[in-house]
């Protein structure tokens, strides 16, 4: 059943021109995430998982093969539609945060919904709700560089969440976080993913955030290794 | 993203940084500003040059013997002595658009008055003198007919010439003497008020022609003739008349060149006109080159702006802003910014003209028009400088923007 599929990657692959030679990121990718995952991809540093990470949020488009998401074609999409998608349908999580800096936690929340015309009385009540899902009452009105690491990241968890997306993407999301605000920051994920059914694709190299996700993908010179389902 | 949006992204992103801001706008405010003011002393001596022609009466006209033409032969104007009293009499007679005629010479000479004396300009003239040149007597009064024709040894005084001679006395019934020649004062003009800084229109002294003409420059021919037409309409009328009569009176062949040359007040005042609308367009011009200048550094920073924020511009494509979204963020910056700064500029033009006037004397106007012209150019210069930044800001690869550090 096709339509099970929330991610289809059939045979994807990106080349990079740098200067005379070709780097080619990926080599051919092929792989699908259903509705309501919890997947982990894992791999080396230079593996190609950023890359990955990068067409899947798209950001980027491959330069051969074929992207579906939620059954439309999105490597054929041009880049306002992609930012729509990208408006819509996923939520970023970094690993440096990239909040806005001087800015409170509540205009950063508020930021995606500006992109969609979102009334500000509406956007400002589904910021707030946002925030109190990832457990931020009271510091909406706190500037960014006042918040702890931890605080921070769900700010930004709290912005991927506000436009109801179907997919939240997370680069190394608890690497610069110590040991037990990663902790609280992989709960977190985990609970999202399991009361809002939102599916989750996390890059990691992080053993914890593995052992929570019902699927690893393991990435080597840009071929999937092996894909374990647990 | 809908306009208002914009504007409040664009003002949170322009508080945020307030110095930086305010030091951008501030070559917008010193460019309308300048603009402003310089137009308005521009205006001002536009204004002051219109009002003082049109003081002396439109429906003045000179005529004056000479071509004005640059022939070897003619050895400049003045040079024909063939304006005669008699000619002034024959105008006044014979041409019905005319209504009075003044025929003038002048010299200057020394003038003394006890133990003080005072180099003047003298003008010998008809009795019609005052109303032709719309300067009545103050005290005192004018010489008649009958004196000219005597030539009577009497004169009327500019103020500064009393002031200088007199000095707070009274000069009415007193005699001077001008080139040793004993002249009783027999009035004083109203003042007139300096005209331009090296030529005081008052610093004069009035004396019949006939008595010039005979005792002071030894002369037949008159230099001038003043002419005021009964109503500016017939302006021209009077002046072809005049032409048609002077023509036969002199005997000039048909198609040959005239030995005098009637010109008109009118003609003069738009002559001095020009000549201020000119400095006007040049103060605006050395002005607009401030705005431009703060149109460059509004450019400068944008640019250090769009660099300084690549990761913000990464972070808002990455939750879905396109690159119309981030050009219009940029260029909304630049044009609050620059309209800010135009709004406050023309306040700031307002004031430094009201002090001009207030301190250095000038007359000076600030016009809607130069405001409105200041305030659009300000604005295009923020359209015009700011797209530039916005667009490279637009045109960054979100993958590169949000890992630039």
């Amino acid at each position: 059943m096709e339509n099970n599929y929330l991610i289809k990657l059939e045979n994807i692959a990106r080349t990079y021109q740098v200067g005379e030679t070709e780097v080619r990121a990926l080599r051919g990718i092929s792989l699908q995430i259903q509705q309501g995952d919890l997947v982990a991809i894992m791999g080396p540093s230079g593996s190609g998982k950023s890359t990955l990470m990068n067409i899947i949020g798209c950001l980027d488009k491959p330069t051969s093969g074929k992207y579906l998401l939620e059954a439309e074609e999105v490597s054929s999409f041009n880049k306002d539609r992609l930012a729509q998608i990208r408006n819509k349908k996923i939520g970023f999580v970094f690993q440096s945060f990239n909040l806005l800096p001087r800015t409170t936690a509540l205009e950063n929340t508020e930021l995606p919904l500006l992109y969609s015309n979102v009334p500000s009385k509406k956007a400002r009540e589904k910021a707030m709700e946002a925030l109190s899902m990832v457990g931020l009452n009271g510091r909406e009105l706190h500037n960014t560089n006042q918040l702890s690491g931890g605080e921070q990241q769900r700010v930004a968890i709290a912005r991927a969440l506000v436009n109801n997306p179907s997919l939240i993407l997370a680069d190394e999301p608890t690497g610069n976080l110590d040991t037990k605000t990663g902790a609280e920051i992989i709960s977190l994920f985990q609970a999202l993913n399991k009361d809002k059914n939102i599916t989750m694709i996390l890059v990691t190299h992080d053993p914890d955030i593995a052992n929570i996700s019902h699927k690893k993908i393991y990435i080597r010179d840009g071929l999937i290794v092996k894909q374990e389902s647990t | 993203m809908k306009t208002l949006n914009t504007i409040r992204v664009a003002l949170r992103a322009l508080t945020r940084n307030k110095m930086r801001s305010f030091l951008t706008a501030l070559g917008i405010i010193i460019g309308v500003g300048a603009v402003i003011s310089m137009i308005s002393i521009g205006q001002g001596a536009k204004k002051a040059v219109e009002d003082r022609f049109n003081s002396m009466g439109t429906n003045l006209l000179f005529v004056r013997p000479g071509s004005m033409s640059f022939r070897g032969r003619h050895g400049g104007s003045g040079t024909f002595n063939t304006l005669t009293p008699e000619d002034t009499e024959a105008i006044s007679e014979k041409c019905n658009a005319v209504k009075y005629v003044s025929p003038s010479v002048s010299g200057r000479a020394q003038t003394v008055y006890q133990n003080k004396n005072w180099n003047t300009s003298i003008q010998g003239v008809g009795a019609y003198y005052p109303e032709i040149r719309n300067w009545p007597v103050e005290e005192g009064v004018f010489f008649d007919e009958n004196m000219i024709k005597m030539f009577a040894k009497v004169c009327v005084l500019g103020s500064e010439v009393k002031k200088n001679l007199f000095e707070g006395e009274d000069s009415i019934g007193q005699v001077i003497r001008i080139k040793k020649i004993p002249f009783r004062v027999i009035g004083v003009l109203e003042s007139k008020g300096e005209s331009g800084g090296w030529f005081n229109r008052d610093d004069i002294i009035v004396i019949p022609y006939t008595t010039a003409q005979k005792r002071l420059l030894g002369i037949t021919h008159v230099q001038s003739i003043d002419v005021s037409a009964v109503s500016a309409v017939r302006t021209n009328e009077a002046k072809e008349q005049i032409e048609e009569l002077l023509r036969i009176r002199h005997r000039i062949a048909p198609g040959a060149e005239d030995d005098f040359h009637i010109r008109n007040m009118s003609e003069i005042a738009e002559g001095a006109a020009e000549s201020s609308r000119i400095l006007t367009y040049l103060l605006g011009g050395i002005a607009s080159v401030s705005l431009l200048v703060g149109g460059i550094g509004i450019m400068n920073i944008m640019l250090v702006s769009v660099t300084e924020r690549i990761r913000e511009i990464g972070i808002r494509i990455s939750v879905g802003a396109r690159e119309k979204d981030i050009l219009r963020q940029f260029l909304t910056e630049a044009i609050v910014l620059s309209i800010l700064g135009g709004l406050i500029g023309i306040a700031v033009g307002i004031i430094a003209s009201k002090l001009i006037s207030h301190f250095a004397g000038w007359q000076t106007i600030v016009n809607i028009g130069s405001v409105a012209l200041a305030f659009l150019f300000s604005g295009s210069v923020g359209v015009f400088f700011g797209f530039y930044p916005a667009r490279k800001a637009s045109k960054l690869d979100p993958i590169e923007a949000l890992r630039y550090e």
